[in-house]
């Protein structure tokens, strides 16, 4: 019997791998649930893109909820996403930062003029440090932060029609509900 | 046209590794040389068209063929010859190739060297290397094509991913391979065990080389990674714990464990059927990093490829082979303890404390490699557990090990002599002291440190005094055979390795600084002044590169070069600048400038002070060495002796003890 114990704890494993596979399936690949939910979001201090004599920050955007877009003109999804910001984002009621991330400021200008430009204002993070405090992967991510500086909801990778409807605008109704 | 080639070629060695897989073992079952001689003209058949296709997707690379897809997602025109070579193993499908054609290297190897050795067992060994090797080649022609053309051919390639295009990049994967890919032959030895029922264990001798020398691969493709890691990644981190690095460090453990597990069976016929057990894990292990690493379970930095198909035929693939040889050593594993018997205090006892330890540590890193699958299947969510649970119980799992090491070579097999066991904790322990209280005064109190310089003067003067034994009390020419100072080489790389960890853990200094030029940041006794930054170019990046000059009580020191690079594809990757020394290390990143419009401003540089820290991959280098130097015990291939005619040495001169 003690010879068939190795045996058996493969198949537990083997079982958990196979599932595994089928959350895979079932679930975003980038839905890693962020420990930032539902606390205070970093307290940023940025300069704005292409003015670097105007910062803006945590402390002078509180008061309203609105959306934070990581984007960088070098991402590739950035691209793909841009659309749903230009448009369905922008009927969100609420404002949208751009958080311009580890890029160049020449270029992404550039790509704001090629792409248009869905944000109220778009702060610059040349180094990608800030962006430590939001545990941010890559580009693009999203996070929503409510009135009083709250991360309520995060979403890694570009946002899609899908996202946008099942997840994204519940959450900003849900905000609405909150504080008429 | 010669992309296609290439493809014919994987599909002919498929056929051929069906050939090899099964002919023989039929043969070695039914008594017919006929079949069994199969076995080495197919493997040789297949190395012969996997190196074919080896060789076509170099060239493919090499010729800036764009219309292969693989070449055209991982390279393009301003890739250096070099890196696009290496490019061939820096992403899934070039990787899954380079791991057949390593597992061809062993194969045609033993085929080789193993002449003297009984004709059924090399069938059936050679038989289940070919069986592997179906598993993976068939993974290849069927989900993971390198040689998928994509047409109409772009002008231009991608890019290699910036991170991997380092030198470390270059040996480190083939070097882990070996060692991953290597743990198949001491599989392929268990099974043929197994299989054949064989009586004796004349078959854990001819095994031990081998698994020696993977073992020694796979430490120093863990070394290679670790620096890889330190240099480029610019965190100035040694070790992460990522699944990946885990997925290598899990067959690590077992593979210490095997290779002293190996040295009791053979020598003293004690506990077959764990050292075969432990050949089995370690295999699985590495077929198990393969799996996380490919099958997109667990995500990781590294996680090159994520495809549900490809992780549905892993664990298929999984599930065949290692359920399959675990369902094999249910039934056909040594009935019979046997072996000869043991005290309390002896060296087979320590082994399998040690053994134990090290089979719980790998288990301890399974367990924490997967938690957030398992947070998935309970439904708490995705949670990493990550350092400091890894380091906590590794410290705690690793320290009753360091206790033991310097007795190893003293304990006797059998019973040992209290004795000069008496006497060898004296010494490693009056040693510990002094070096702790000189650690205490040079190191502020910083409790760290003094526990690593303790635990490495235990570890370095107990081993020390053995060969010092050796020398005294053996004639010259037989005092240190191959197995012994491997051994002694190994043992003395933890001792130092110690060292490196405990003190460059608890000394480094790590500044995140702003300066402007001129500006001067003093750590560790050393002024980094910030001299600007001057632009840059290579042949397929440009970038910044600033100058930074290390001054110690006025004098020059040494000037750095840190660079910011800007990839042709847009990827930013920072090349940090190391002045390495044997006592410490000073690095250097640069990070960006406080105000992008004005370069000749001020930037943030992260500034590091790393003493000794060189010493944990010294450490590394001599578990490497001392793992090939034990394999070239001439004993090893001595032909069939079985375990019982071992002359019983009055004296433990021989043999490989506690731990490495």
């Amino acid at each position: 019997m003690s010879r068939l114990l190795p045996l058996l704890a493969f198949l537990l494993l083997a079982s958990l791998f196979g599932f595994g596979i089928w959350w895979n399936t079932q679930h975003d690949q980038h839905e890693i649930v962020s420990p930032l939910i539902n606390q205070p979001a970093p307290d940023f201090q940025l300069p704005v893109l292409g003015d670097d004599a105007r910062k803006v920050g945590k402390a002078s955007l509180l008061g309203k909820p609105y959306l934070l877009n990581i984007f960088g003109s070098w991402c590739i999804e950035c691209v793909h996403e841009h659309p749903m910001l230009m448009t369905d984002a922008k009927t969100l009621g609420i404002a949208l930062v751009g958080y311009n991330y580890k890029d160049e400021p020449d270029a992404a200008n550039a790509w704001i003029a090629e792409h248009g430009n869905p944000f109220d204002v778009i702060v610059a993070d040349r180094d990608g440090r800030q962006a430590l405090d939001f545990g941010v992967y890559g580009a693009p991510e999203t996070f929503l932060i409510d009135a009083k500086g709250f991360i309520r909801y995060k979403h890694v990778g570009p946002l899609t029609p899908d996202v946008m409807t099942t997840e994204l605008k519940p959450a900003v109704e849900a905000l609405a509900k909150e504080s008429p | 046209m010669i992309p296609e080639l290439g493809q014919f070629a994987l599909i002919l060695a498929l056929l051929l590794a069906i050939a090899q897989g099964i002919l023989p073992i039929v043969g070695a079952w039914r008594g017919n040389a006929a079949l069994m001689a199969v076995a080495r003209p197919a493997a040789a058949g297949q190395a012969v068209f996997v190196t074919a296709a080896m060789a076509i997707l170099i060239w493919a690379f090499l010729s800036f063929d764009f219309s292969v897809a693989f070449v055209a997602d991982n390279s393009n025109l301003a890739l250096p010859w070099y890196y696009r070579v290496t490019a061939v193993w820096g992403a899934h499908e070039g990787s899954m190739l380079l791991w057949v054609f390593i597992l061809n290297v062993w194969t045609v190897a033993l085929a080789a060297l193993s002449r003297h050795l009984p004709q059924p067992f090399v069938a059936r060994v050679l038989g289940v290397l070919g069986l592997l090797g179906v598993g993976f080649l068939a993974f290849i022609v069927f989900t993971s094509n390198p040689f998928m053309r994509e047409l109409p051919m772009p002008a231009d390639g991608g890019d290699l991913n910036p991170v991997l295009q380092d030198p470390g990049m270059t040996f480190h994967p083939p070097v882990l391979y070996m060692g991953y890919v290597g743990f198949s032959v001491a599989f392929a030895f268990s099974i043929a065990a197994l299989l054949g029922g064989e009586l004796e264990q004349a078959w854990v001798r001819w095994a031990r080389p081998w698994t020696n020398v993977a073992w020694a691969f796979l430490t120093g493709g863990i070394v290679a990674g670790s620096w890889w890691a330190y240099a480029e990644l610019g965190w100035g981190g040694w070790w992460f714990w990522d699944p990946v690095e885990n997925a290598s460090f899990m067959p690590w453990l077992v593979g210490v464990a095997l290779i002293h597990a190996q040295a009791i069976t053979e020598k003293r016929g004690s506990l077959p059927a764990w050292t075969i057990l432990l050949s089995l894990f370690a295999f699985s292990l590495s077929l198990l990093g393969t799996f996380l690493v490919r099958s997109g379970v667990l995500t990781s930095v590294h996680a090159f490829a994520s495809d549900p198909r490809r992780g549905l035929y892993i664990l298929g693939f999984l599930i065949v082979v290692i359920g399959g040889s675990l369902l094999l050593y249910a039934i056909r594993a040594p009935k019979v303890a046997g072996g000869k018997a043991f005290a309390v205090v002896s060296r087979e006892t320590a082994i399998m404390i040690a053994n134990l330890l090290f089979a719980t540590s790998a288990a301890m890193v399974l367990l924490g490699t997967l938690f957030p699958l398992i947070g998935d299947a309970l439904n708490i969510g995705k949670v990493s557990v990550g350092p400091p649970y890894f380091g906590f119980l590794f410290v705690l799992l690793m320290a009753p090990v360091v206790l033991l090491l310097p007795f190893g070579p003293y304990l006797r097999w059998g019973r040992a002599d209290g004795k000069s066991l008496a006497t060898v904790a004296a010494r490693a322990g009056i040693a510990a002291v002094i070096c702790a209280v000189a650690a205490w005064y040079f190191a502020d109190g910083k409790l760290r440190a003094v526990a690593g310089v303790a635990g490495a003067a235990w570890v370095a003067v107990g081993t020390l005094s053995y060969v010092a034994k050796r020398w005294r009390e053996m004639p010259r020419g037989r005092r240190f055979p191959a197995e012994m100072a491997g051994m002694l080489f190994a043992h003395f790389g933890v001792a130092v390795f110690l060292m490196g960890v405990m003190l460059s853990e608890s000394l480094s200094v790590e500044r995140d600084t702003r300066l402007a030029p001129g500006q001067t940041e003093t750590i560790g006794g050393y002024a980094f002044r910030f001299d600007g930054v001057q632009e840059t170019t290579g042949p397929n990046w440009r970038g910044d590169q600033g100058i930074v000059t290390v001054m110690q009580n006025g004098e020059t020191v040494h000037v750095m070069h840190p660079q910011k690079r800007i990839y042709t594809r847009g990827q930013v990757q920072t090349e940090s600048s190391i002045d390495a020394g044997i006592f410490r290390d000073l690095y250097v990143a640069l990070g960006e400038p406080m105000d992008a419009a004005n370069v000749e401003g001020p930037w943030a540089l992260r500034v590091y002070y790393k003493p000794f820290i060189r010493w944990i991959w010294l450490g590394g280098l001599l578990m490497t060495l001392g793992g090939f130097v034990t394999a070239g015990e001439r004993r090893f291939r001595a032909k069939r002796v079985a375990a019982s005619e071992t002359p019983t040495e009055p004296a433990p001169a021989v043999g490989k003890a506690t731990v490495a």
